[in-house]
């Protein structure tokens, strides 16, 4: 699938309208680091990775791991807008007998959810040993990894990147939704991280540093990585957690609470929803 | 392959992944720095394409093995016990448990036989933890031809298993043609007046008990529990009906391992006395290994006493 910068922007409005919409319903959810990263999942699903709703187990697709579980909503969107579940069905978010869980579950949906993620850190080495794995097979699909930015402060994650650039792991792209904001407040005052690019270079990878939410810039980051042939490519997208509804933007609070229904409205509003706007409407009016 | 005297039950380990490496092209194997201790050592040498070695890591070794498994492989992650089941839970939660990803996780120096090291390195709990994350198997073979064949039909097996193995060397009580299946326990010794449940390191030292037990005209019907979980619980229940009351013996914390697996199915479904021979809920100590045994009651003497008062028990309400 390879949209145009244009229907990558309506791709990612339509993510950040089912992502208020799917946990206003659910009445819970983390909306604000999904909103954070629509143009992650748009550039991803809608562009860069070669991946197949019809095949879905075509052993030479691209895979994907969300390792920040949390902003699922905005997976699960993608997934549906480019063919993997009826977009009806994202209604079903957090719901009792749903295969959308609230975090991401492989026991609800194992065709599509290749590792269950929530507790943080944990994406990266798995997404490591299938790249090994591959390279065993021959099998020459690519990596992805999504991260939070807060979520670099749990140590697996750094045993994960050494093995990352020790193994010379060249098929294997962190994405860090870079957004500076965790549950506690802002992670340079939690504990800070920074400076990632020189971090992440310093330990063996190749760091591409731009606007998470400049879908082109996304695109030249993952074409940088495909050409990187020795090292580990870590795309450092800065990121503004509740991006597109001015209230949730750059506040902490939005991590995990749920908007009443005058914010759901307002938000809705703001994102560019169609007063009366009830359903979860096909990739086809959408993608124009 | 067959051992014939004492050994350590990894080395059975060791030489079975050996054997794995030539049979199966989709066996890889992982260690956290401890290629030696483990034995995966040789497998390393002999098909370094499918060895992995991650460092001081274990959580990202065992995210590392899931990601193989996703991709395929049947990968054999090894580190010390302690750190397996203890420093990497939330990794074997996660993966083995919950992804019920196709891991097996490989640990030496299981128990308190890793002497000297001392509580921080000897793992009491191992078998506890494992048993409580759903769908993991979890196997202690009781020596090393046993630990042999374990590795074996754990790589047949299509799903997670913990595997402890021991350090010190041990007694040989099993022979290459001796049965193993997993999730089926074996009858060492046949007997009716006690039920003696066992499993890994202690298997030989509950025969040596029972040989004790006789002389004194109590007919032990060891029972080598290798297969921890599932239980084989037809084997608990027939040997609990059998004989009237129950010993358990593990070099493992009484909370939480055979002991309270047997009472488990027992209070439910055929209530005996039960006495368990273990760790009594406390840490461990610097030592030798027949020192640490003997001070915390591991020994058939500890085993020939609980039977005693278990025998002496029958009939009473408990």
């Amino acid at each position: 699938m390879k949209l145009d910068l244009e229907q990558l922007a309506h791709l990612a409005g339509q993510i950040r309208r089912d992502v208020v919409r799917m946990i206003s319903a659910a009445g819970s959810g983390h909306p604000g680091g999904a909103l954070g990263a629509a143009e992650i999942f748009a550039a991803l699903y809608g562009h860069e990775m070669h991946h197949s709703a019809d095949n879905i187990t075509d052993p030479g697709r691209d895979r994907f791991f969300l390792s920040n579980g949390h902003i699922c909503a905005a997976w699960y969107s993608v997934l549906a807008r480019v063919g993997y579940l009826e977009p009806a069905e994202l209604g079903s978010l957090r719901k009792m007998g749903s295969r959308l869980q609230g975090h991401p579950s492989r026991e609800k949906w194992p065709e599509v959810v290749e590792s269950s993620s929530g507790p943080l850190g944990q994406g990266l080495s798995v997404a490591n040993g299938l790249a090994l794995a591959n390279t065993l097979s021959g099998d020459r699909g690519r990596v992805y990894c999504l991260v939070g930015d807060g979520e670099l402060q749990e140590g697996i994650i750094w045993e994960a990147i050494l093995s990352a650039s020790h193994y010379g792991l060249a098929d294997v792209t962190l994405i860090v939704s870079d957004n500076d904001l965790q549950i506690d407040g802002a992670v340079s005052s939690v504990k800070g991280i920074q400076p990632l690019g020189a971090k992440f270079n310093s330990f063996g990878w190749h760091a591409v540093e731009i606007d998470g939410h400049d879908t082109e810039a996304l695109i030249g980051a993952f074409a940088e990585a495909r050409a990187e042939k020795s090292r580990p490519t870590a795309v450092i997208a800065e990121t503004v957690m509740g991006r597109g509804v001015s209230f949730m933007e750059n506040l902490a609070k939005w991590h995990g609470a749920c908007p009443s229904a005058d914010e759901t409205a307002a938000a809705l509003e703001e994102l560019g929803a169609a007063p009366g706007y009830t359903d979860y409407p096909p990739l086809q009016e959408v993608i124009r | 392959m067959t051992f014939t005297s004492p050994t350590g039950i990894r080395n059975g380990f060791g030489q079975a992944l050996v054997e794995l490496g030539r049979t199966n092209p989709d066996v890889v194997a992982l260690t956290a720095d401890l290629a030696d201790p483990t034995r995966v050592r040789r497998f390393a040498e002999k098909f370094p394409d499918r060895f992995f070695q991650m460092g001081i890591s274990e959580n990202d070794m065992i995210g590392t093995a899931a990601g193989l498994a996703l991709g395929g492989k049947i990968p054999f992650a090894t580190t010390f016990a302690i750190f397996g089941t203890s420093l990497a839970n939330q990794p074997v939660r996660l993966h083995l448990g919950y992804n019920h990803f196709n891991v097996k996780l490989v640990c030496s120096h299981g128990g308190v036989t890793v002497g000297p090291d001392g509580a921080t390195h000897q793992a009491f709990e191992d078998l506890a933890l494992m048993r409580l994350i759903p769908g993991l198997t979890v196997v202690a073979p009781c020596d090393a031809n046993e630990a042999y064949k374990a590795t074996l039909a754990i790589a047949e097996y299509d799903g997670p298993v913990y595997m402890r193995v021991g350090r010190i060397d041990t007694p040989i009580v099993t022979a290459a043609e001796s049965p193993f299946t997993l999730g089926k326990a074996n009858v060492l010794r046949d007997g009716d007046d006690l039920a003696l449940f066992c499993v890994g390191s202690m298997v030989p030292t509950s025969l040596e008990a029972a040989d004790v037990l006789a002389d004194r005209g109590i007919n032990c019907r060891v029972v080598n529990v290798h297969t921890l979980k599932p239980l084989d619980e037809k084997a608990v229940l027939d040997a609990t009906r059998a004989c009237g009351a129950v010993v358990t013996a593990e070099e493992h914390s009484v909370l939480g391992g055979l002991g309270s697996a047997v009472a488990e199915v027992l209070c439910c479904l055929a209530p005996a006395p039960v006495e368990m021979v273990g760790v009594n809920d406390t840490f461990g100590e610097s030592g030798e290994p027949d020192e640490i045994l003997s001070k915390y009651g591991l020994t058939s003497e500890a085993i020939v006493d609980a039977a005693l008062r278990a025998v002496s028990r029958k009939g009473s309400a408990g």
